[in-house]
């Protein structure tokens, strides 16, 4: 029980609560709490490098998009010829037997996080070199690229995209289906950052991100914690890619797998409105980001882009600390961070003291 | 290897047109405290960012431990045991004060797995020592960025001593400290040099702690290195009084 009670872990319950009960509580919109998963992946695994090392890309929308594609490709490689079930000239009906689709979607899902983590590698190769607005810039421009890209390549479509396989079960089975694996990968990746932050990663990160120069003058290997952290991001982004594109059940370039103006840009706004480089922003940011959008779609659709663009405007000039920043201000003793070492113990001053010097005070 | 833990050779220096440095020479014997003055943009700082990496240098040789190093870039400099601090101090703002410290740890021999380790006991109290030390275990939970100039300069030289470096290259450290902390700070540099065994080598206008801590001394004016000498040779000087006086 010491597990439950403890005060670190009381969010984690609250979630995991939540998150089995909300699809019994709310059998109208599992679909849109699914993605309200999916916004907490995002928004997460953003604040890795925007929050935490102060690079604020805006191409993260990159291995999601790529984890979408190379999941496609691989489970229907697996058993067709890719170039024959994309084909607009198809003309007839492709199945997939339950077996086949599960494991083709096991496996796909594996490769897209790991294929997306390559990509970051490579990419971080490139673009690490850019610091401050140019490297926001020029993470955008990966992003433009790879929607434009994957838009002219024909053996996946081009811009008309893929049907992907369809789910062998009923629409009732399907929606549970991939509300839960949302679920469980959005506590995955809070689990995941949880424990990163708590490591010398979590150090490195935050050294990198009040004064790189610093960074590098202690010898902190400054690059290669830079490309780790955003590969790190990139696997749960490549999995959020392929269960999205599945869930989905049908995939393009432009507007689901690379959506600069939609995904990507609310990434960067969760996190700003949460509080950036905090464990719980991201979450908070989610939450309140993807209500509001799911209430102004619903009732003045047709508003919805005005209304999100005055929420965009009023967090970044107004409330750049965001909620969970404006909380830790607000109520400095109840959120204090201690550092802790070892076995849950405050370092100190054990042994012998080193003798104090003339004109300490 | 020789009695000089650092060796700059006939190092040249230009940005543009101006010389900042020009066929700079000059020995850092292992162990001691050796200090560089010379007026302002005389080329002291630029020698000390050549020294550590920061820019490449146009001609001349700079050896650590008998190691060439005038190719090698700013960390790997770092990891190989010679450090800097900076003259407009540098920690990290955001950061309390033991994380400053903790993440300060040498980096010399760290492996891919070592990136998702945490510190552990002794690291820790090595920090905490280390901020008792210097005055700072009390403020060990404040963000660094909320501590005065002073004290962060304290932190600062904690920081490089939580890296364990072999020798330390010191850019002003007492400036901006007000008169009676630079009394403590003069002691634990002496002490960090005597009791850790951390050789020194330290720009400072304060020609009365420089006096008093520095085995050797060189002066720089003018991009060039002046003269060279013990403290009271120095003071003695012509050359060195000229260029402070502004003659030449």
């Amino acid at each position: 029980m010491s597990f439950l009670a403890s005060k670190q872990n009381l969010p984690f319950v609250l979630i995991l609560v939540a998150g089995i009960a909300a699809p019994f509580l709310f059998p109208d919109h599992i679909n849109e709490i699914a993605v309200l998963w999916l916004m907490i992946v995002f928004a997460s695994t953003w604040d890795i490098l925007g929050g935490q090392m102060g690079y604020n890309s805006l191409g993260n929308i990159v291995f999601f998009g790529a984890g979408m594609y190379i999941c496609a490709i691989v489970q229907i490689g697996l058993f067709y010829d890719v170039g024959m079930y994309t084909s607009g000239a198809r003309t007839t009906h492709i199945v997939f037997t339950s077996d086949q689709y599960f494991t083709g979607f096991a496996i796909g899902t594996f490769v897209a996080g790991i294929g997306a983590a390559a990509l970051a590698i490579v990419a971080g190769w490139i673009v690490f070199g850019l610091r401050g607005p140019y490297f926001a810039i020029g993470t955008l421009g990966l992003a433009v690229a790879a929607g434009e890209m994957l838009s002219s390549w024909e053996l996946v479509g081009a811009a008309s995209g893929i049907s992907m396989p369809v789910f062998p079960g009923g629409p009732n089975v399907q929606r549970l289906f991939f509300y839960f694996l949302l679920f469980v990968l959005a506590l995955a990746t809070l689990v995941f950052v949880r424990w990163l932050y708590s490591t010398n990663f979590g150090l490195a990160l935050n050294a990198i991100r009040d004064d790189e120069e610093k960074a590098e003058a202690m010898g902190i290997h400054t690059r290669r914690y830079k490309r780790t952290a955003w590969a790190l991001s990139a696997v749960f982004l490549g999995f959020a890619g392929a269960i999205f594109g599945n869930m989905n059940g049908y995939i393009e370039p432009r507007n689901i797998a690379f959506p600069i103006a939609t995904f990507n840009l609310f990434m960067v706004v969760m996190v700003l409105l949460g509080g950036k480089g905090t464990l719980w922003g991201p979450v908070i940011g989610a939450v309140i980001f993807h209500t509001i959008k799911e209430v102004t779609w619903t009732y003045f659709l047709g508003w919805q882009f005005i209304a999100l663009g005055v929420l965009i405007v009023v967090t970044i000039v107004y409330f750049q600390q965001g909620v969970a920043g404006w909380l830790m201000e607000k109520f400095p003793e109840t959120f204090k961070q201690r550092t802790i070492i070892g076995r849950g113990r405050e370092p100190g001053l054990r042994g012998r003291l080193a003798p104090q010097p003339e004109g300490a005070e | 290897m020789s009695d000089a833990i650092i060796a700059v050779d006939k190092v040249t220096k230009s940005y543009g047109g101006v010389v900042a440095n020009h066929a700079v020479s000059l020995k850092v014997p292992r162990g001691q405290i050796t200090g560089l003055i010379g007026p302002n943009g005389s080329g002291k700082t630029t020698l000390f960012n050549s020294i550590v990496g920061y820019h490449p240098i146009d001609s001349g040789s700079i050896r650590f431990q008998d190691r060439e190093i005038s190719q090698l870039k700013v960390q790997e400099i770092a990891r190989l045991g010679l450090l800097r601090t900076f003259q407009t101090t540098r920690i990290y703002g955001k950061m309390d004060c033991m994380r400053n410290m903790l993440i300060s740890i040498p980096h010399r021999k760290e492996r891919y797995s070592d990136m998702f380790s945490r510190a552990g006991p002794e690291i820790g109290d090595r920090a905490a020592h280390l901020l008792a030390f210097v005055g700072l275990y009390e403020k060990r939970n404040l963000l660094a960025g909320s501590l005065s100039f002073g004290q962060q300069k304290l932190l600062e030289f904690a920081m490089a001593l939580m890296n364990e470096p072999t020798v330390l290259l010191l850019d002003e450290p007492t400036a901006g400290i007000n008169p009676t902390l630079i009394n403590g700070l003069l002691d634990r540099l002496k002490r960090a040099n005597s009791e850790l065994g951390v050789t020194m080598f330290i720009i400072e206008h304060n020609m009365r702690v420089i006096m008093n801590i520095a085995s050797t001394i060189y002066c720089m004016a003018h991009g060039e290195m002046l003269a060279e000498g013990k403290p009271g040779e120095i003071q003695r000087d012509q050359r060195v009084i000229d260029a402070y006086l502004g003659e030449n």
